[in-house]
């Protein structure tokens, strides 16, 4: 596992108040119990954390051109923003 | 019980400074949503809004008032100023006291809160202001009208987020209807186009960065705008006596709670509070001709809304229009119901529908005739305005051709 993904599991993890080790890469977020605000909030947080800004738009998820529905989703979409400099 | 009439009514919104100019903008379905100008633009992620653009305080008052109205103040006493110059009406005496006001606001004086935020916590200052406290306060509007006009009547204003001014409508209607007030000052407003304002909801990530496109399978979200509209409703015998013009009979409101979530709206919250409405109102659901909807431009709003009204109209949901006006003044938050119900004045008055404007592709989700981007002329008998408050709080009000 990635260091992104050590960070981004601590941070849904404590969205989804949940054990770090309870959550899973493979878990999606649903799954995990984190409904549309709380996805909102986790977004914030890592963003907070990275220091990027996540192309979300709530209004209407499917619409959104990054994939958030797992874990590792979260994780690799968080790589690709720090690593391509998305600010 | 009383019947109600509106006898008067004011605005100042993106579209206009007025009621005419509000008007010629919804029959020409005209956009004021553009550039925001504001402090600090280039730190928001959500540059566009609709804006009063060309507005100048220092015309419209002296040094004294302004150092006590905030914008949201200002848009208030412009707009009621145009209502009662229309009704005609004045308050002496006993019907002083059988008078009032209850205007709706989500945000109050936002502009002299964000204002003095940043002197104390950015400059570092340490003395504000005096009047911050009378100038930002959410009653500040209301109590400056109550005092403009000799209102010593029951008076307050309602937060409700984005149901503020139906549910003060409401209020008012029913305080009339009830013989509790003669004749109410009633409406809302919101001046939250300011950093503070905008910064809070791009957070929220519901905010679209180029148009408010309400019921269209592209739309991607709500465009925030500003201003005001106040409305005299009056008791009809005291207006037929006085020999108002009466602009249209104000006959249902109805209030719902979703009690579910904090921000996602309910059909079921929605539905009751539209069929609540009309069986307040003794309206036939065959008899609505027009909807003004809430029509934020989300995807959860739209979907909803339209589902409420399909279970409520049942076949006849294929029959009424309903547009959203956002799409060319923006949400005013607070105060939006009021400006809204200038849709529905106009339908009953002038025969013309206020179209959806900015609509691009079909959601057969939302499979209801918006009137898009074109209005129409089409005579109604009846209109219902719809506010769908975050928390939940649905308030919607009916109003019937006078005449």
């Amino acid at each position: 596992m990635s260091n992104y993904t050590d960070r981004v599991i601590k941070i849904i993890a404590h969205q989804a108040v949940l054990e770090i080790e309870d959550v899973k890469e493979t878990d999606t977020l649903e799954e995990l119990g984190i409904d549309s605000l709380g996805l909102v909030e986790s977004i914030f947080a890592i963003e907070e954390e990275f220091d990027i800004t996540v192309p979300y738009n709530a209004n209407d998820p499917a619409e959104n051109d990054i994939d958030l529905t797992t874990v590792k989703a979260v994780a690799d979409a968080v790589k690709n923003l720090v690593e391509n400099g998305a600010k | 019980m009383n019947r109600v009439v509106i006898t008067g009514q004011g605005t100042i919104n993106a579209l206009g400074m007025n009621v005419a100019e509000t008007y010629s903008a919804f029959k020409d379905g005209r956009c004021g949503i553009g550039p925001l100008e504001l402090r600090d633009v280039e730190r928001l992620s959500i540059r566009i809004g609709g804006q009063v653009k060309g507005y100048d305080p220092e015309a419209m008052f002296n040094r004294q008032q302004i150092a006590l109205y905030d914008r949201f103040t200002q848009f208030t006493l412009i707009a009621a100023k145009e209502a009662l110059d229309q009704s005609g009406v004045e308050f002496h005496d006993e019907l002083a006291q059988q008078s009032g006001v209850i205007l709706g606001t989500a945000g109050g004086g936002m502009q002299t809160s964000d204002e003095n935020y940043r002197s104390v916590y950015e400059e570092g200052k340490n003395r504000v202001h005096p009047f911050i406290v009378p100038k930002l306060m959410n009653n500040a509007a209301c109590s400056h009208v109550s005092m403009t006009y000799n209102l010593q009547g029951p008076s307050f204003t309602v937060a409700t987020a984005c149901a503020s001014s139906n549910h003060a409508m409401g209020q008012a209607f029913n305080f009339v209807r009830s013989g509790m007030a003669k004749v109410m000052i009633t409406g809302g407003s919101e001046a939250m186009l300011c950093f503070g304002g905008i910064k809070a909801w791009e957070g929220l990530r519901v905010m679209s960065k180029d148009a408010c496109r309400p019921f269209s399978a592209n739309r991607n979200g709500m465009v925030q705008g500003e201003g005001a509209a106040v409305y005299v409703f009056e008791d009809y015998e005291h207006a037929k006596k006085r020999g108002a013009n009466i602009l249209a009979e104000v006959v249902g409101f109805s209030m719902t709670s979703d009690a579910a979530d904090i921000v996602m709206p309910s059909k079921q919250g929605a539905s009751r509070a539209i069929s609540g409405a009309m069986k307040d109102g003794k309206i036939n659901p065959d008899q609505v001709g027009y909807i003004n909807a809430h029509g934020t431009g989300t995807a959860a709003n739209d979907k909803t809304e339209c589902a409420a009204v399909a279970d409520v109209f049942g076949h006849h949901a294929n029959h009424l229009m309903m547009s959203s006006t956002k799409s060319m003044h923006g949400h005013v938050i607070g105060g939006t119901g009021a400006i809204e119900l200038l849709a529905c004045t106009l339908a009953l008055n002038e025969s013309v529908i206020a179209p959806t404007v900015g609509y691009q592709e079909a959601d057969p989700e939302c499979a209801l005739d918006i009137v898009p981007n074109e209005a129409r002329e089409a005579t109604v008998e009846y209109t219902l305005s719809n506010a769908f408050a975050f928390g939940g709080l649905n308030a919607v009000l009916g109003l019937r051709k006078f005449g």
